[in-house]
């Protein structure tokens, strides 16, 4: 190690430390953060900063080859030693074999974790070149990832010790189906990746957030302009005056979501203020000094408080308290009980859960072209181009077409990332000001202020006849959407439809409605309210199987949903409905599981181990409307071929999918095909990437647009009509710039044309469904997916803890187009579902930050087995549909009955914090 | 721009100090997670660059952990079984970059209720020395942490060293933590026991729970009926609820206080195991 400087450091002195071998010079103060300096001073982004405090690990460098968070140290602490950031670990531009590894496995999935979980394998292999299962954990067990489960990220670091190479890219025509690395993986494992902090230009005025620290209070603000005049470096404070629409929203008609808080404020961490200046102005600005006088008034907390006869109103045109009361009527549930040989029903609880996506919300705006042919152009991480870009003209008063939005690379969304967040604030700021301007959310204030999952209280009622063939089933679930609607009509329509489970059921009544209180904003997070729906009716059916002495996993096989069967809104399945194929290849499993369960348990006391099951089905999409994706392909004159997307990768792998159908349907390699993604100035509406909806839709026009391009160059190369369907013709551009050719062969013929002009295919597909009744009949959905897991936990009956040991995850994804990417939707997926389960509750006020706010860290990760069911959907691309959400669904069910099998205890409130078992378990013997 | 100064000599950081009031920066792990969003404006003094501050060394009668001495650095010493219990809750400290940069003096100067390294430290029977010019003193834990985030040193006075006595008999320890989730989490509660022993028989037992309590405290009169106990497997049933009662747990986001009490109970009993293990 170094030795420390002589003497001591005061301020005036410069810092010298060294940075992946190169000596640098660092005039930033002393005491400022080396995550800090890294980025701001050095240019060295691929250092991410998650929190600043510690608990996401993003930040992780080496500080004499030893992993710190490096928004934990103090530059000064490195000063006369080596740093290495993510950006040392590629040499002469080759990528390190752990680099490689990564890439290989596909252990980045939006690559916000990736620098931090590099640096930290890079410090264990560097001690021990081939390190066990438990001493990767270990040593990656202070960085957090949301999206990959862990998974693919321990495999890549133990198969560094054999040298991995990531495979060459599949041949033409192979695509389909390959195990293909993630075309957009390379950034993310040198850091290169820009996500929303990472692109700010230099000469941005940076903007912070006042935000509401009541729940509910009424405010009136005092004289601004003052406080700008005696402020230095502060330009501009932003109330809700500036706004011009001060309303936004998801659905058209209810924008009631204000930019600036106007004069009430809602929820705690609500927006209230703006100011807008230099950084250093705005970061050191003393809150406390300004002019808002704020009254506190009695906030509605929870359900009953929003439910209650009387209850003071959140917004003041919604009676009640009540967003939306939706349901679904089948048959004639009520008689039917009548006639059930058994019935069962529960009343299940769950919590706010926080999106927890690593990389918070982030972008910058500038104001660009003058008088009416000024536009707004906002840089920013999101989910859904489209959407913000109408959602900012309604605020702005513009045309769509003035507003430019260049989506980021996106560190995470899950659903929390379609609302909007810095986009109407630095935008205004930015068309106000006609200077670029820039905000990036700090960990609590993200937290505090974007949207979480509903919580939701799920009464379930259902019964069967003798046989264990269900008959009626009756669901009432609540949700609280806090102060604005957001997502919350969606919750409200889509569970009553999925609450029958994946099960013909054949009279059917049930109910969702969503009540307003004074909390942050419920939106859209993996599953839209179907996860909440899914720990009731799976409790459900444990116990009619149990009371009919049915397997549990025979019981739902019995009632699993079929090709041929009705779905409660009447919607008959024609084709994909694997649910059964599903069952059948757990069966195994299940039954090993119980074997080596009882083997356990028998000689054990305090420990106690359990296995239980959890279905799903989840329809792909928007629900009864029209969710259209526009894809384009072209080839260039000089011979480029570029896909132009739309669609958004947030992490789960649509580049690599959409290229791979654009490769297969044209028949050009995979390598040969560019991307251009998100830009809505460069591509077309491709719709949000949410409700699992992007390979299926945006899949099946990229086929589509694939084709068109293929039928153009068979055209433009005189082939005969029809021919181009037939894929023994092999296609290829050859040569570039003047030279660059349309290249037919067939059977050692070859036609060869000059390509003249650039070609361009398109292709629009929107999937059919049918607006539904008043008694929700219809067709809300084109396609299901459908998925059963099983889950193996250990209970410690003391302590209340839970360990879950394994779970065997089988899904129906129509057609895994890319197996390493569906594993990693799946496997992501259940880490979020056990989080779920066990540990994730949002309290307002109370859990800001990631170390009260706890998601599963790589050590609370079981082993997970992916078993890929492929029952082909003729609608989507080459069979496919979707797979984004249904992995979290069945995770809490099937945790929640193998505690109830490990204990004899059925849970009914989660997440099972160890006190909540405890306490169910009664007072120890 | 404010002051930050990283002396290299103990003396000169004793002679600054007493210029003070300085915000004493060692691995900084306590000291950034609590200004997240906020400006660095307070005048530092930075210790980790004292020379001579990091070591952990073996004296005539007792261990000295310097002041600058990590998780990490305790990990990697060579030190006796008695130690096990403290290197059991240094692995257990959120993750290796934690570890890596985290201080134990840190840890105890930060008196935060739920502070992995204080029952560790507290069954270890460790004193605190803090020096300032010309003067030091030893204080023993117990009595240095008031309360939460509140200790008995003065702002001119460094904590220079964590000092812990060579036990009489062969001592055996043991630590337990149990947290909602695997790394990077904060204690619901946690236990550490070191028993010192003698031909099979309890010599000497100190246990302490922390958590549970706004400072963590050991249990006088569990220590006490282990006294004189055969050493082995059953040792641990003599825990009873009762020898719990210096404990004053409370309800908080990561548990209930009924729960701290009866998972405290399971803690010390598993503590007490180990060390007998
Ligand atoms: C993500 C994360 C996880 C954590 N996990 C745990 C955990 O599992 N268990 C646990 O117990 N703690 C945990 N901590 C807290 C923290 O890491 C420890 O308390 C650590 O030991 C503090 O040491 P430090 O050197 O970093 O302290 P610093 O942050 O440098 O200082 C902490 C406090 O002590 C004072 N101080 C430091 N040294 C001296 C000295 N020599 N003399 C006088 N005053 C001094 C400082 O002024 C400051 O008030 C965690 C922290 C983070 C960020
Ligand atoms: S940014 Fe440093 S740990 Fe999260
Ligand atoms: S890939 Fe780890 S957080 Fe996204």
């Amino acid at each position: 190690m170094n030795q420390p400087r002589e003497g001591f450091l005061g301020q005036d002195a410069a810092l010298e430390l060294s940075v992946n071998g190169g000596t640098v010079r660092v005039a930033s103060p002393p005491a400022t953060r080396l995550a800090d300096v890294l980025r701001d001073e050095l240019g060295l982004t691929g250092t991410k900063i998650g929190c600043n405090a510690g608990d996401c690990g993003a930040c992780t460098v080496l500080l004499d080859g030893r992993q710190v968070c490096s928004c934990l140290t103090a530059v000064a602490q490195a000063a006369g030693r080596n740093v290495t950031t993510v950006e040392g670990l590629a040499a002469d531009g080759r990528l390190s074999d752990l680099q490689a590894s990564f890439q290989k496995h596909g252990a980045a999935q939006c690559g916000i974790c990736t620098p931090g979980m590099l640096m930290a394998a890079a410090d264990l292999l560097a001690r021990t070149a081939a390190p066990d299962e438990a001493e990767v954990k270990d040593a990656l067990g202070g960085v957090l990832c949301r999206c990959t489960g862990y998974q693919k990220i321990i495999e890549a670091v133990l198969d560094v010790a054999s040298g991995p190479r990531p495979d060459l890219p599949p041949a033409a025509g192979a695509a389909v189906g390959a195990r293909a690395a993630k075309v957009d993986g390379i950034a993310r494992v040198t850091g290169e990746e820009r996500f929303g902090a990472d692109d700010i230009p230099d000469d941005a005025l940076w903007l912070r957030v006042i935000r509401s620290p009541h729940h509910h209070a009424s405010f009136r603000l005092g004289d601004l302009d003052a406080v700008v005049k005696r402020t230095p470096g502060l330009e501009r404070i932003l109330t809700a005056k500036d706004v011009p629409s001060n309303g936004f929203g998801i659905y058209p008609h209810i924008k009631d979501q204000p930019v600036l808080a106007d004069g009430e404020a809602r929820f705690r961490g609500e927006a209230v203020l703006a100011l807008v200046g230099k950084r250093e102005a705005i970061e050191t600005f003393d809150e406390a000094t300004l002019p808002i006088e704020y009254v506190p008034l009695p906030p509605v907390m929870g359900l009953d408080a929003a439910m209650a006869p009387g209850a003071p109103l959140v917004l003041p045109d919604r009676p009640g308290n009540l967003l939306q009361d939706g349901g679904v009527r089948k048959g004639d549930a009520a008689a039917a009980f009548a006639s059930c040989a058994a019935v069962a029903e529960g009343r299940f609880e769950t919590a706010f859960v926080e999106h927890a996506y690593i990389e918070p919300e982030a972008g910058w705006a500038r104001r660009v072209g003058k008088g009416r042919n000024a536009r707004l152009e906002i840089h920013v991480t999101t989910q859904t181009p489209y959407m913000d870009r109408d959602e900012m003209a309604v605020v702005m008063k513009l045309k769509p077409t003035q507003v430019h939005i260049v989506p980021t690379a996106c560190g995470g969304g899950f659903g929390g990332k379609l609302d909007m967040s810095v986009h109407p604030l630095v935008g205004l700021a930015a068309w106000l000001t006609g200077k670029t301007v820039a905000c990036v959310y700090t960990r609590p204030e993200s937290m505090a202020s974007t949207t979480k999952r509903h919580p939701a209280r799920v009464h379930a009622k259902f019964g069967c006849d003798a046989s264990g063939r269900l008959l009626a089933c009756e669901v009432d679930a609540e949700f609280d959407t806090g102060a604005y609607a957001s997502w919350g009509p969606t919750v409200a329509t889509r569970v009553p439809i999925h609450a029958t489970g994946p099960y013909m059921v054949p009279n059917v009544r049930t109910r969702g409605r969503g009540f307003f209180t004074h909390c942050h904003p419920a939106g859209a997070f993996r599953g839209f309210g179907v996860p909440q729906g899914a720990i009731a009716h799976e409790a459900v059916m444990d116990e009619l199987a149990d009371k009919l002495g049915i397997d549990r996993l025979e019981f739902r096989l019995r009632n699993a949903l079929k090709a041929g069967d009705a779905t409660a809104t009447g919607q008959v399945l024609e084709h994909s409905a694997g649910l059964g194929e599903c069952l059948e290849r757990l069966r195994p499993h299940w039954q090993r599981a119980q074997e080596e369960i009882a083997a356990f348990n028998a000689g054990s006391a305090n420990l106690r181990r359990g296995v239980g099951i959890g279905c799903m089905w989840y329809g792909i999409g928007n629900t009864s409307l029209s969710n259209p994706s526009t894809m384009r392909i072209g080839v260039s004159k000089s011979g480029v071929v570029t896909l132009y997307s739309g669609a958004l990768d947030i992490g789960q792998g649509s580049n690599t999918i959409l290229t791979q159908i654009a490769a297969d349907a044209a028949g050009l390699p995979m390598s040969t095909i560019r991307l251009v993604t998100g830009d809505t100035d460069l591509t077309a509406d491709a719709g949000k990437t949410s409700a699992s909806r992007q390979t299926f839709v945006s899949g099946k026009a990229t086929e589509l647009a694939a084709l068109d391009l293929r039928k153009k160059l068979f055209a433009a190369a005189n082939a005969p009509e029809g021919e181009y369907l037939d894929y023994r013709y092999k296609l290829a551009i050859e040569g570039n710039g003047k030279a660059a050719q349309i290249v037919i062969r067939r059977d050692g013929i070859t036609h060869r044309v000059p390509l003249k002009k650039d070609i361009l295919g398109e292709g629009y597909f929107d999937p059919p469904t049918s607006p539904a009744d008043a008694d929700g009949q219809g067709v809300p959905y084109a396609s299901y997916a459908f998925a059963a897991q099983i889950a193996e936990v250990e209970v410690d009956l003391e302590l209340g803890t839970t360990r879950v040991l394994r779970i065997v995850a089988a899904h129906d994804v129509g057609r895994a187009i890319n197996p390493i990417q569906v594993e990693g939707q799946i496997q992501g997926g259940t880490v979020q579902g056990l989080g779920l389960a066990l540990m994730e509750e949002y309290l307002p006020g109370r859990t800001e930050n990631l170390h009260d706010y706890l998601i599963p860290t790589i050590g609370d990760v079981p082993h997970m087995e992916c078993i890929l069911v492929e029952d082909p959907e003729p609608l989507g691309p080459y069979g496919a549909k979707g797979v984004g959400e249904p992995g979290l669904i069945p995770t809490a069910p099937a945790i929640l009955g193998a505690i109830e099998n490990a204990t004899g205890v059925r849970m009914r409130q989660v997440p099972v914090l160890p006190h909540r078992l405890r306490a169910a378990l009664g007072a120890p013997a | 721009m404010s002051e930050y100064l990283r002396p290299t000599q103990f003396e000169e950081a004793l002679r600054l100090l007493a210029r003070g009031p300085y915000a004493i920066l060692a691995g900084g792990t306590d000291h950034y997670a609590s200004r997240v969003g906020k400006p660095l404006t307070e005048p530092i003094l930075d210790v980790t660059a004292i020379r001579g501050l990091r070591e952990i060394a073996e004296r005539a009668d007792h261990w000295r952990i310097g002041a600058a001495a990590t998780w990490t650095d305790l990990l990697e010493a060579s030190l006796p079984p008695q130690f096990d219990g403290l290197r059991l809750a240094a692995r257990e400290i959120g993750g290796v970059q934690i570890q890596n940069s985290g201080t134990l003096a840190g840890n105890i100067c930060n008196a935060s209720p739920a502070a992995d390294g204080v029952p560790a430290l507290l069954a270890l029977d460790a004193g605190v020395e803090l020096s300032r010019t010309g003067h030091v003193r030893v204080v023993p834990l117990a009595q240095f942490i008031l309360g939460p985030r509140k200790t008995q040193r003065c702002s001119d006075e460094l904590v220079s060293a964590i000092l812990v006595p060579k036990s009489e008999f062969e001592a055996r320890s043991h630590f337990v933590k149990l947290g909602a989730r695997k790394y990077l989490v904060i204690s619901i509660a946690m236990a550490s026991a070191v028993i010192e022993h003698s031909a099979g028989v309890v010599f000497k037992a100190r246990v302490a729970v922390g958590a549970c309590s706004p400072v963590a405290v050991r249990l006088a009169a569990l220590e006490d009926a282990l006294r004189g106990r055969p050493m082995n497997a059953r040792l641990p049933e003599l825990v009873h609820a009762e020898h719990l009662a210096p404990l004053l747990p409370i309800d908080d986001v990561r548990a209930s206080a009924g729960y701290r009490t009866g998972a405290a109970l399971t803690l010390v009993k598993r503590a007490i195991a180990g060390a007998c293990a």
